[in-house]
């Protein structure tokens, strides 16, 4: 449906400008030269020289980035066989529990999944630290990522994985030389989710970190909660410089990939005769 | 044995991981608190067998739900954090819904780029997407400065440490979570019923009443459950915005475990919690399943 209206240009333009006037100030202020936040003094790159000179932010991201590709890649190992349980396990004892504590921990509000792992902790006795905020964001980014699998693996044929079977693989090799090769977009976007969830979360690491483990989100956290700072301003817009390039290149390739693909499609059905 | 480590290895997993931890929090909301490590009681001594089982039994009492009735702070925080995630998400509702209409309806070869926009907010921090509002609100903040400057108010207004700052976050960071439901739902709406509505005499406004609003309300009612389960549980944006004066649930059980220390409290706060959150819960998988079964 297309019927462009002076009313939706004035919606999308104001919704934009809503969605992104915040950071695009909060950019704009990392460059104050004042101490003071609120006025501006000229433009100056000093705080980025704070910031960098700062040992322990720099800590922290080093915390959070180590936490950040371990939990990440667990989850993601974790996930995908849950959702290859999900989708082709058929019935077993315990499924719907199952099923349950997949989909629970994606609603569960944060403090709650938070006190229950650091009550798991002490009640176990795990010193805290790195590891146990490792395990705590693992277990939450394994359902999302088995979520973002499973919606894959429902739309593909498994007709091609028996015929891998019928041609002398194992389970294993049928996994690894069909199944991962078709599912890999979902496999890699799905890591992608679990490892900025793991970059973002402060309440879930605030109760399962412990005093030996700071991450950048509780460092970001200690500082903000005594008003505005322009060293965080300067955080913040490095962070956001990162994401973006990020997503803009992510969505540049996968848009090249899908035109080579369909060229590749083209020219395979003009050889066939 | 294949299928079986397949299915047992995350299971594990799960049962250790979210299970057990949940169940812990279920029994300590039911103990009592003391000055120990750690500060309740009883704790279960499994060497002493049946008769140490029996006692730990015996010792635990729903004593932390019924102060949690004599105590009017927490029903406060409760019912407050009911009216500001109901009242917040309708607010995106009525913010989000022009933005997905208007995107539904651009050019096609511009949405992918619209899309990408709507999504990148979520990619970056959302602890830093509410630091952002920090400037702006504050009495000095870009807002009031801005105000001032073009004369509409001549008093800086206070809106950090309100509860309309509270609102402004909640909408602003899950105003994503409304947009993507509405547009999928959107996306999908056959023009040539809105043609067959306007042939028929409707106006366009009426066609838009009686044709777009209810054919996009799956997308709606996801859109709005998307917003009001988090929002509900949110610790986040009323600690940062909304200051001492707004109560919010998510804020009293942090605050009474980190600083009042009270363990069995804050572990029945949680337990409610979940209870009052079950049944939006509940309505948004039947949502989404009616869904799927009307798609496949």
């Amino acid at each position: 449906m297309r019927r462009f209206s002076w009313f939706n240009a004035t919606s999308l333009t104001l919704g934009f400008a809503f969605l992104y006037m915040p950071m695009i100030i909060l950019v704009i202020y990392s460059f104050n030269a004042s101490k003071l936040v609120t006025v501006w003094g000229g433009f100056s790159t000093r705080w980025y020289g704070t910031l960098i000179r700062n040992e322990a932010f720099l800590d922290a991201a080093w915390v959070t980035l180590q936490v950040g590709v371990v939990s990440s890649t667990v989850a993601t190992i974790l996930g995908t066989m849950a959702a290859q349980v999900m989708v082709r396990a058929g019935r077993f004892p315990g499924r719907t529990l199952f099923s349950g504590m997949i989909y629970a921990p994606l609603v569960m509000p944060e403090v709650i999944t938070g006190l229950s792992l650091l009550l798991l902790f002490i009640g176990i006795g795990l010193d805290r630290g790195i590891f146990t905020i490792i395990l705590a964001h693992t277990t939450f980014s394994m359902c999302y990522v088995s979520v973002v699998v499973s919606s894959r693996l429902v739309a593909f044929d498994r007709a091609l994985e028996e015929a891998a079977l019928d041609l002398g693989c194992t389970h294993f090799e049928a996994f690894r030389l069909v199944t991962l090769p078709i599912i890999a977009p979902a496999v890699i976007s799905g890591w992608l989710l679990a490892f900025t969830l793991s970059l973002d979360d402060l309440v879930i690491a605030s109760f399962t970190a412990g005093p030996s483990a700071t991450t950048l989100p509780m460092k970001i956290w200690s500082s903000v909660r005594l008003g505005v700072s322009p060293e965080i301003n300067a955080l913040s817009t490095l962070m956001i410089a990162v994401v973006t390039i990020g997503v803009v290149t992510a969505s540049l390739l996968s848009k090249r990939a899908s035109i080579r693909r369909q060229q590749e499609e083209r020219e395979a059905f003009q050889v066939t005769p | 044995m294949r299928r079986f480590a397949l299915i047992a290895i995350p299971y594990a997993w799960l049962l250790a991981l979210f299970l057990v931890p949940f169940l812990i929090v279920l029994k300590i909301s039911l103990s009592d608190i003391t000055l120990a490590i750690p500060p309740y009681e009883p704790t279960l001594d499994l060497s002493a067998g049946w008769e140490g089982l029996k006692t730990f039994f015996s010792g635990l009492d729903f004593e932390n739900f019924t102060f949690l009735t004599t105590d009017d702070l927490y029903w406060k925080a409760y019912l407050s954090s009911l009216r500001i995630g109901a009242i917040s998400t309708l607010i995106t509702l009525c913010v989000g819904y022009p933005i997905a209409y208007g995107m539904a309806q651009s050019a096609p070869e511009w949405r992918p780029t619209l899309l990408m926009l709507v999504i990148l907010p979520f990619w970056t921090s959302f602890l830093i997407r509410v630091y952002s509002w920090m400037g702006i609100l504050s009495t000095e903040g870009v807002l009031n400065q801005f105000l001032l400057w073009t004369g509409l108010i001549s008093e800086p207004l206070t809106i950090l440490n309100t509860p309309t700052a509270v609102y402004i976050g909640i909408v602003y960071t899950y105003l994503p979570f409304m947009i993507l439901p509405i547009y999928s739902a959107l996306e999908k709406l056959d023009i040539s019923l809105l043609e067959a509505a306007e042939d028929l005499g409707c106006s366009r406004l009426k066609a838009f009443w009686l044709v777009t609003i209810p054919l996009s309300r799956p997308g709606i009612i996801a859109g709005c459950f998307l917003v009001f389960i988090p929002a509900i549980g949110e610790f986040v944006i009323p600690s940062l915005l909304g200051g001492s004066r707004t109560l919010m649930i998510g804020k009293v059980l942090w605050e009474e475990f980190f600083n009042n220390r009270d363990w069995p409290v804050a572990s029945a706060v949680a337990i409610i919690l979940l209870l009052i959150l079950i049944v939006p819960i509940i309505l948004f998988q039947r949502n989404e399943q009616k869904q799927r079964e009307a798609e496949g």
